[in-house]
């Protein structure tokens, strides 16, 4: 027990509720001041920010600091709230305090009047948004765990129907909704499982109990789907390139950057710590699901023609590839390889934590882009550098590091990922030794495909001339933006710099879930990233970018003494074609035809070709998600059909109700005799 | 030199490999061929090597064999038959060459997971190429299930007995001399039916595309 | 990081810069001799790269900073591409900043900001080529990584020198899955370096270029830059192949005699590679852009299958 009169004697869980109850505060403040624009805007977002910022300060001084427990009296009476703060939460608190405050000193200066829902009302989603995400993460028994996240659903719902006049908006969030709880439903039933018939349902309980492999291993897949729902794995993934999309942009961020995480922290904790037991084919299953969902997500994104849908679909794919990393260090640890499957782990962890940081600061780009043009589709963008290169240049760097491009935070996670694969000819099965090299390639196939698509995303809206005469007026964005995005940028840069301080702050982590780290091969080198010995594998980020700099500047100074500087600007030269207009540069859906062709058997299109004797041709093809037809349609009317089977059941005259009673009746004498 | 063989034998056994994924992907007739011709004489080359590693002579007769048929009398048989027949090129295949290929890496996996085992058994010291003769065999008949036209269709009858002498070579030095020559009698036979039946096909269709054969099929159903 | 490492990393970094035109000279004077014509010299391309510094730089009105400096960026990083490749020795100071992996992400880097360059401004070609180069890339890049997963596995390292060193001093072995490699790593160079049966370097047809179209815009010095990171690229991956597959002959720490023959031996390989590049550009015709796809994906999975038979063979 601690007193509340001596902050010096907090627990860092007790800072962390501050925050969550700041939070909510300022929530409330939200709804007092429903329409008072102006005082949300820049008074109640910067103040989320700031707690954002205490939150993180908070996480990292919890990192190294050993779990603290909390039971707060609230809840039902015999069910009260148990908190936990252990080495896994601190690193996500981290994530989320790190993404929320740039997102928030965005979304401070993204509001515009008279759009929807009244800021006042967004505010207080917003707020309890995060605060119910940074509860899930604290939760210690299966009770406040599914308060908060049904808490954390229900906001973001509401989040994404902030434009709820748009029919669209309004069908995404009902199939996000619809989707959440039938997650929601398999993290219950997991639960349920895995207090093993004891009643007590804390997870310390939990982590005590020894079930057999088969309702383990229900447990597991169970896990997986429920979470999995949340976090956009194949089949479940339906909901994300709707719901995302539809909602403004800093929630699309915050829903991308870290909720899916907060999907993917429910798999682990439910498969790493609660679940004791490791079994060889639940990280098989884990990285055969996690590989499919990555390379449907990248081949669907690099056909998308609306750019937050091609955002969407590229989280997939990341999310698909952190899966693979957890299943890799899942079997590593089911065969006692604790090294490796700290390795593996780690690499998964880091890309979690860059995913978070470039993925938001791309969806708050495409809001400043929204905001500026008016425009979704990537057919009317173009040529926005010019006009608009507060939000490009900062983009760009996010492009750079969700392609996977050294020096910045992508590169790092992958290629920790690629040497996790590398080190497979320990393992004892020879047929895992050989999936494992084909797993490696898969994963080089898929990062190939998200450079591609993030060429087209950053080639399409920023560079070329403009496809839209109004996008002239477009303007730059606001201060408030500015910052956000460069808060953004600032955490991709710094996590490729300095992946060797990451990685010591993923070690508590590590050594909680698989009882191994990497932190003493990493400590004494230096510059130099290694994960296990200097003769095996090294990177060292900052010599590259030093190299490049250096070679850039030095050849830029050699030119102009040796030569010259002159320049001239001209028309451009495009082989002598005389006209040249906007509308001959590469559209979205060029760019992706490629794509389209090669993995054809990926999508269900729909073509109306042009015939010979049409008056006016024209082409239109609708690339299409062939599980909505394959799984979800069939499904859907199947439900249906069994519905209006029970619905007979109603009749609607009084004799027949009578009858049913009647009948009840009799049988239940029966059985009782 | 010790060490040298079973590398030699390995490597040999990853040109057929090699050879067997490249006649996947071709499309010419006649390059189609001419590897065929190569897989033989790469087949030949470890024949002759083991049987002067083991000091088997039975080996040396099979290698006989197999270059005599294999490598100089039925491409020529097969060259002189394209050319009457007048067939260069293949229609496109049953699916498009990625999807085949793809296949053929999962079939290459699925024989590389059931030889490891055997090969750990097998006294042989070119036990480890089991899994890529099998893989030779399972490549050479998908080939056979997607092409369209006879000739290709032939050629990978023909692939596939060069992986089973392969296989039987690397893991128990060679079969009995009976079988060996019933074997190539057999295949020989084989090749000549084949050559007249094409013809026929041709005659009927006057095409060699065999999903012509299809139409011969009673509609009365 | 002794005087004898940085010695040999400089010496490697300049005999990149100075090599690499005469590596490209000598591929097309070799093309020009086996189709019977006469070529234009051994020192042409120093010749061109002289004129184009000396011209002034004409730039699309609307083309932005990106544009600008992207060829200063290419330049960069396939330099720093060269100082990683163990070329004449393996005692680099620089190599453990980046490994296998990172080296082909260098190369990613340096594709994607041509392909951005190039959409920069704004034409149907600059586009086209972006679009096409970003195809290749996207196939060559994961096949690339798998040939050096090869050499990694056997190796049991993803350190190019230490690759190096380890397959230099084994006794002669010969590895099945580094035939493999082989093959796969020959048709992933022909498609990275833009040569025939991918892309014809002399086109100046849309319908058949690629790399072509990604420098269409681009004049004098920038245009200068980008043909030295060109020629860089195509050095630095006929030094990876010599390194993965020709290892000898590279000289070693605490050996400075070594580094003296290592220059010539170097010399020597580059240019028996060159010859048999150029016999390929010589017999193969290019292909149809659509069969690039399949070339590569060939490529692609030829580099796994050396990979299983590496585990399959035991130690390759």
């Amino acid at each position: 027990m601690h007193s509340f009169t001596h902050p010096g004697d907090w627990l860092h869980l007790d800072w962390v509720l501050v925050v969550v109850c700041a939070w909510l505060l300022i929530g409330c403040a939200g709804v007092v001041a429903l329409r008072r624009f102006r005082l949300v805007a820049t008074v109640l977002f910067p103040a989320g920010a700031f707690f954002s910022i205490l939150l993180m300060a908070v996480a990292l001084s919890a990192a190294f600091a050993g779990p603290e427990v909390a039971v707060l009296p609230l809840g039902l009476p015999q069910l009260p709230f148990h908190l936990r703060l252990d080495s896994l939460s601190a690193f996500f608190l981290l994530l989320i305090g790190g993404v929320s405050a740039g997102v928030s000193t965005f979304a401070a200066g993204y509001f515009r009047k008279g759009e929807g829902t009244p800021p006042g009302l967004i505010c207080l989603e917003y707020h309890a948004f995060l605060a119910s995400i940074a509860m899930v993460v604290l939760a210690d028994d299966a009770y406040v765990f599914m308060v908060v996240w049904e808490t954390m659903a229900f906001s973001s719902f509401f989040l994404v129907m902030a434009n709820h006049r748009i029919p669209e908006i309004r069908r995404a969030g009902y199939l996000y909704m619809l989707v959440a709880h039938i997650g929601a439903l398999g993290i219950l039933l997991c639960f349920g499982l895995l207090q093993a018939n004891t009643g007590d349902y804390t997870f310390a309980n939990m982590r005590a109990q020894h079930l057999t492999p088969f309702w383990g291993s229900v447990a597991f897949c169970l896990a997986v789907f429920g979470f999995g729902a949340k976090a956009g794995l194949l089949p479940l993934h339906v909901w994300l390139p709707e719901a995302h999309p539809a909602a403004p942009s800093p929630f699309s961020a915050l829903m991308s950057g870290v909720m899916l995480k907060i999907a993917l922290y429910g798999i682990l904790r439910v498969g790493f710590d609660l679940l004791q037991t490791r079994i060889w084919w639940w990280g098989v299953l884990l990285m055969a699901v996690g590989l499919a969902t990555a390379l449907f997500g990248v081949v669907f994104s690099t056909v998308q023609v609306d750019m937050k849908r091609l955002l969407a679909y590229s989280s997939i794919e990341n999310v698909g590839l952190i899966c693979a990393g957890m299943g890799l260090s899942m079997l590593f640890a089911a065969y006692g390889m604790q090294a490796l499957a700290a390795l593996a782990l780690t690499a998964a962890l880091y890309h979690m934590i860059s995913h978070a940081f470039f993925k938001s600061l791309l969806f708050c780009s495409t809001g400043a882009v929204l905001h500026a043009t008016g425009e979704r589709g990537l057919g009317k963008l173009g040529g926005l550098m010019r006009y608009m290169p507060w939000v490009a240049w900062p983009t760009l760097i996010g492009v750079l590091s969700c392609a996977g491009l050294p020096p910045f935070g992508g590169f790092v996670a992958e290629w920790l990922l690629l040497q996790s694969f590398l080190f497979t000819t320990g393992l004892p099965s020879s047929f895992l030794d050989m999936l494992v090299p084909v797993m490696a390639a898969m994963i080089a196939l898929i990062a190939a495909l998200g450079g591609y698509t993030m060429v087209k995303y950053f080639g399409v809206i920023f560079l070329g001339q403009p496809r839209d005469a109004k996008l002239a007026q477009a303007h730059d964005a606001g201060m408030w933006e500015r910052l956000g995005m460069l808060w953004l940028v600032t955490g991709c840069v710094a996590l490729g710099l300095f992946p060797n301080q990451m990685i010591a702050l993923m070690e508590p982590v590590t050594q909680l879930l698989v009882r191994g780290g990497l932190a003493h091969t990493v400590a004494d080198s230096g510059w130099l990233l290694v994960p296990v010995h200097i003769d095996r594998a090294s990177y060292a980020p900052a010599i590259f970018l030093l190299g490049v700099l250096a070679s850039f500047g030095l050849t830029y100074v050699l030119v102009r003494k040796l030569y010259h500087g002159r320049m001239r600007r001209v028309p451009p030269w495009d082989c002598g074609h005389p006209w040249q207009t906007a509308r001959m540069q590469d559209t979205a859906e060029g760019f992706g035809q490629p794509i389209r062709q090669i993995f054809e058997p990926f999508f269900r299109m729909v073509r109306r070709l042009p015939t010979a004797f049409d008056a006016k041709p024209s082409y239109r093809v609708e690339v299409e998600d062939p599980l909505w037809h394959w799984l979800y349609v069939p499904l859907v009317s199947l439900v249906e059909k069994v519905s209006r089977l029970v619905g007979l059941l109603q009749q609607g005259r009084i004799a027949v109700y009578l009858m049913y009673s009647f009948v009840t009746l009799i049988v239940v004498l029966l059985v009782v005799k | 030199m010790s060490t040298l063989a079973p590398q030699l034998i390995n490597l040999f056994a990853t040109l057929i490999l090699l050879l067997s994924f490249s006649m996947i992907s071709q499309r010419r007739i006649v390059s189609l061929i001419n590897l065929f011709a190569i897989q033989g004489a790469a087949l030949v080359a470890a024949s002759f090597l083991l049987g002067y590693v083991t000091h088997q002579p039975d080996l040396y007769v099979s290698g006989v064999l197999t270059l005599v048929l294999k490598v100089i009398f039925i491409p020529w048989m097969l060259h002189r038959l394209i050319r009457k027949l007048n067939v260069r090129w293949d229609v496109e295949t049953l699916f498009n060459v990625p999807t085949t290929m793809l296949v053929g890496i999962g079939l290459v996996i699925f024989s590389f997971s059931l030889a490891l085992p055997i090969s750990r058994l097998s006294q042989s010291i070119a036990g480890g190429s089991l899994g890529i003769a099998l893989a030779c065999v399972l490549l050479s008949f998908m080939m056979m299930i997607t092409r369209s036209k006879a000739v290709p269709q032939v050629i990978g009858f023909l692939s596939m007995e060069n992986g089973l002498i392969f296989a039987a070579t690397t893991v128990t030095n060679g079969m009995p001399m009976i079988v060996e020559f019933g074997i190539a009698l057999d295949v020989l036979v084989g090749v000549l039916i084949l050559g007249v039946f094409m013809f026929q096909i041709r005659e009927k269709f006057d095409s060699l595309d065999i999903h012509n054969l299809e139409t011969l099929k009673d509609d009365s159903a | 990081m002794s005087a004898m490492g940085v010695l040999s990393q400089l010496l490697a970094l300049v005999t990149a810069l100075v090599l690499a035109p005469l590596l490209t000279g000598w591929v097309n004077q070799w093309r020009h001799w086996l189709q019977n014509k006469s070529g234009p010299g051994l020192l042409q391309p120093y010749r061109m790269l002289h004129k184009l510094f000396q011209k002034e730089s004409l730039v699309a009105e609307h083309a932005s900073q990106l544009f600008r400096m992207a060829p200063y960026v290419i330049f960069g990083c396939m330099l720093l591409a060269g100082a990683i490749v163990p070329t004449l020795s393996t005692d680099l100071p620089l190599s453990p900043a980046a490994d296998a992996i990172a080296l082909v992400g260098l190369f990613a880097l340096a594709r994607v900001f041509i392909s951005l360059a190039a959409m920069d401004v704004g034409t149907a070609f600059g586009t086209l080529g972006a679009r096409r180069e970003m195809l290749v890339g996207f196939l060559a890049e994961p096949a690339l990584l798998m040939v050096l997963f090869c050499a990694s596995m056997i190796t049991g390292s993803t350190s190019l020198t230490v690759i190096v060193e380890t397959l230099a001093h084994r006794e002669l072995a010969i590895y099945p899955s580094m035939l493999l490699a082989g093959v796969a790593f020959t048709m992933v160079s022909l498609a990275e370096n833009a040569r025939v049966p991918v892309d014809n370097p002399d086109t100046h047809l849309e319908l058949t270029m690629i790399h072509e179209a990604l420098i269409l815009e681009y004049s004098a010095r920038h245009l200068a830059l980008l043909e030295w990171a060109a020629s860089l690229k195509l050095f630095a991956y006929s030094c990876i192949g010599l390194a993965l597959f020709f290892p000898w002959g590279v000289a070693e720490a605490n050996a400075p005699l070594a580094l003296l023959l290592a220059l010539p031996v170097l010399v020597f390989k580059l240019a028996v590679g060159g010859m048999a590049l150029a016999m390929i550009e010589t017999v193969s015709a290019k292909m149809r852009i659509f069969r690039v796809t399949e070339f590569l994906g060939t490529a692609f999975l030829l580099a796994v299958i050396g990979l299983l038979v590496n585990v399959l063979l035991g130690v390759g």
